[in-house]
């Protein structure tokens, strides 16, 4: 059983826990992710690691409702238990295993969809620790799905905010603003790594390509065991098949078959599928999961 | 009853229309009548040809005659001085190959039916709550077991039983390793059969530590180093599935068989009240003839589908326990033998409509003794399906290799360790069952783990 030192309500449907897991604590690192049972019946939900205090033992992750146990994992409140929380699993991102030198001469762009705010933060913050100050695109759908805003902008190099009904800074999506910053802005990206919906993550990359951004994203496919006993999470990258929780969850963009992962996704969604499985949940760690509309289209 | 002969006592079981749409277990088990009767029928030789056949060597006329004198715990107390999982291996040994196959009684009729007589004496003693022995003199010196697989429980239960203090670390959130994800319920019943002999081995002082993922949640050497374990057994399995790596793979209803037994065994999607969603549609092809495969499809039977087993070779080889194979005809499962899958077709939306396959023959005999299958030309058919359940092996996870310093692996993946004591390339590392050997058997890894808590002892000793 692990516990909830805390928890904090960002929006109606979203919300941060800090849970006491030393062992993940230990050793988690950005990019990485964990695999949460609510209670004996709840799924094995991943979720990426947001957050987390070496000294205090916690770990800090940022859930969406997108389903029956992620809605019961709302309920709960400081004080009380998760029954299961196990990592970290993936590897961690490359900007934290790569030579620091090398990271340091790159002009990196982070771009955040809904959810994806909450992995992209702890990279973020970890750049600033070493003295790198990356700019960051954050887009949601509307004002109140804007989240980590305060905690963003504390260690982000420049932070351009968008909502796609305009209700906050600017209207317009993610890609638009990639646009506006290379071509009017004249700014010049060496990297970009970016988290969120499938969907969004598919036309960042196209977009980034156009400018010639190498850009990693963070893949959050249909998931069980995590530790690569399954396939469920098996995608097409480049000509070879890839497990995302062992070898991701983090690729090379330009390689990634968007429209496969995005169909196997569907999986749990079709039509007799949602009457039978009610309001069961197929996946996943950052919106996009196919049964909500997970943050930026 | 009439007196014991060639014949072996029949068992019942569920009727094979009513059993395809339960989760239930098949095999109803002896009654104590029937056990003794079946008991009676065993010669108690000088010289038992079966215990020979037993990887854990089980005094089995031992066990037999306590059961035929009605003595239930004395029976219990003979199988506990060898085994820790008796009410498991009684359901999923193939005793048919083992201990069976060298029965003298089966020289002229039925051998001794072993393996429902070790069945029945384990339920006996779980619904009469007798233990296996606890009374072991704590000796201070730590050990850490990674798996919780059959290898892992018999390791833990052995050095436990021996005074050692033993943590073992499981990656999922329960403990039983193939026997909780991967067995159906409808073989192994889960929270009285399995939870009841995980519990045995707690009961001896073992504990266990879930939601550790060795080489991710810590290392073997940290493990060693700043938590001070002296010696670590690794009985990690074989959990990686394999794929074909034809086209139309990754279509949506191509599953791993570890991942559909997973969602169905660990997760307990059959039941109304998980969370978690199995696909459930109305065609499903299993391919392979192994028991994984045997158990995927009887699975999807039970969800509701038509099922069929593709085979490339025929029935001779299929891999499976013949009971198993017998089971799943009984049930309604087609079989598709000699034919081998070369395509999944899919639907505009990515649906699997159909799979391709092609027709075998079998040629000369390959490395394994056994006939190696070649395509016949142009005898491609379609076979239609919503679902592919792929069961073609698993090999063992190379996350554990990969993050210890100094842990040699051979081609495939496995661990290389000793067979008479497990050691392995590090020292005080110890290692077996399907992590070494590849995916066996449940006994097979029991042999193994205990093994290597007999090597683990003796490398404590001579440490100090
Ligand atoms: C569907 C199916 C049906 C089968 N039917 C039969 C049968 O009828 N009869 C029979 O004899 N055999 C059968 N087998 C084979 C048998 O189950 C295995 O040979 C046996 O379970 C192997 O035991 P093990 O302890 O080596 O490994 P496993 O049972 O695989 O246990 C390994 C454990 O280690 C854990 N683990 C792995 N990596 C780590 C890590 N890094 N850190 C922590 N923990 C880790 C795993 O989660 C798992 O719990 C079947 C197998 C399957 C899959
Ligand atoms: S070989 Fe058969 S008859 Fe002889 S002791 Fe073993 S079970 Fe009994
Ligand atoms: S989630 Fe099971 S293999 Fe990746």
């Amino acid at each position: 059983m692990y516990l909830i030192k805390k928890k904090r309500v960002l929006h109606d449907s979203i919300f941060l826990m800090d849970i006491v897991a030393p062992r993940v604590a230990k050793y988690c690192q950005p990019g990485q992710f964990v695999i949460v049972r609510i209670d004996e019946m709840g799924e094995r939900v991943p979720l990426t690691v947001c957050d987390y205090n070496r000294e205090e033992g916690t770990v800090t992750i940022v859930v969406q409702t997108i389903g029956a146990s992620t809605l019961r994992m709302k309920e709960l409140n400081e004080g009380e238990y998760l029954h299961d929380f196990v990592g970290p699993l993936g590897q961690p991102s490359e900007l934290i295993t790569d030579d620091i030198e090398e990271v340091k001469k790159k002009k990196i762009l982070f771009v955040a969809g809904g959810l994806g705010t909450a992995p992209v933060y702890p990279q973020v913050k970890w750049l600033h620790e070493h003295g790198i100050d990356a700019d960051v695109i954050v887009g949601a759908k509307n004002k109140d799905l804007v989240i980590l805003e305060e905690e963003m902008k504390a260690v982000a190099g420049n932070l351009y905010i968008t909502t796609d009904d305009g209700s906050y800074v600017r209207k317009g999506l993610v890609t638009e603003v990639i646009a506006d910053l290379v071509e009017k802005e004249g700014k010049k990206y060496d990297l970009c790594v970016s988290i969120g919906p499938m969907i969004m993550m598919k036309f960042c990359t196209l977009t980034t390509k156009k400018y010639n951004i190498p850009t990693i994203v963070s893949m959050n496919p249909i998931m069980v065991d995590g530790t690569g006993m399954c396939g469920a999470c098996r995608l097409t990258v480049g000509d070879e098949v890839k497990f995302a929780c062992i070898d991701g969850p983090e690729f090379d963009g330009f390689k990634v078959n968007f429209d496969e992962a995005m169909e196997r996704m569907k999986l749990y969604r079709t039509e007799e599928g949602r009457a039978m499985l009610k309001l069961k949940e197929g996946d996943t760690h950052h919106g996009g999961c196919g049964h909500c509309d997970g943050g930026d289209k | 009853m009439a007196a014991p002969g060639f014949e072996r006592v029949p068992i019942s079981e569920q009727e094979a229309s009513v059993r395809a749409k339960n989760f239930d277990e098949v095999c109803l088990g002896y009654t104590e009548e029937e056990a003794v009767l079946e008991a009676s029928r065993c010669l108690n030789c000088k010289n038992p040809r079966c215990v020979q056949g037993c990887p854990v060597n089980i005094d089995i006329p031992g066990f037999i005659m306590a059961l035929k004198e009605q003595n239930f715990k004395g029976a219990y107390d003979k199988i506990s001085e060898s085994s820790a999982l008796p009410a498991v291996c009684g359901r999923v040994c193939p005793q048919e190959t083992q201990c069976e196959a060298l029965c003298i009684r089966g020289v002229k009729g039925d051998a001794v039916s072993i393996g429902k007589l070790e069945r029945y004496t384990a339920d006996r003693a779980r619904e009469e709550g007798i233990k296996p022995h606890t009374d072991c003199a704590p000796n201070g010196h730590k050990i850490a077991v990674i798996g919780s697989g059959p290898a892992g429980l018999t390791c833990a239960g052995d050095l436990a039983r021996l005074g050692y203090d033993v943590t073992i670390f499981e990656a999922l959130h329960e403990a039983g390793g193939v026997l909780t994800y991967g067995i159906p319920e409808f073989r192994l019943p889960k929270d009285t059969v399995v939870a009841a002999e995980i519990e045995n081995v707690k009961a001896l002082g073992v504990k266990i530590e879930t939601n550790v993922v060795i080489g991710k949640s810590v290392t073997i050497d940290e493990l060693m180093e700043d938590e001070g374990f002296e010696a670590v057994f690794i009985g990690s399995g074989a959990g990686l599935p394999m794929f074909m790596k034809i086209p139309g793979e990754n279509a949506k209803g191509v599953f791993s068989a570890n991942e559909y037994l997973t969602r169905n065994n660990l997760m307990k999607a059959f039941r109304e009240d998980s969370d978690t969603p199995i696909f459930r549609p109305a065609k499903v092809a299993v391919v392979g003839g192994g028991n994984v495969a045997m158990d995927a499809a009887r699975t999807a039977l039970r969800l509701g589908a038509e099922v069929t087993i593709v085979y490339r070779r025929s029935e001779a080889e299929l891999p499976a326990r013949v009971e198993e194979v017998h089971h799943a005809k009984e049930e309604g499962i087609k079989f598709e033998l000699l034919t081998n899958p070369v395509e999944i077709l899919e639907d505009d939306d990515h649906n699997v409509r159909a799979m391709k396959c092609i027709r075998m023959e079998l040629g000369e005999p390959d490395a394994s003794g056994r006939r190696r299958p070649v395509p016949v030309e142009g005898s491609e058919f379609e076979l239609e399906t919503n679902a592919v359940i792929m069961a073609l092996g698993t090999s063992p996870n190379p996350l554990i290799a990969s993050t210890t310093e100094g842990l040699d692996t051979n081609k495939w993946k496995c661990i290389v360790a000793s067979e008479e004591n497990g050691q392995t390339s590090k020292e005080g590392v110890f290692a077996g069952g399907d992590a070494v050997t590849g995916a066996a058997t449940v006994i097979l890894a029991m042999g193994a783990g205990k093994a290597a808590a007999k090597g683990i002892d003796e490398y404590i000793k001579s440490k100090n």
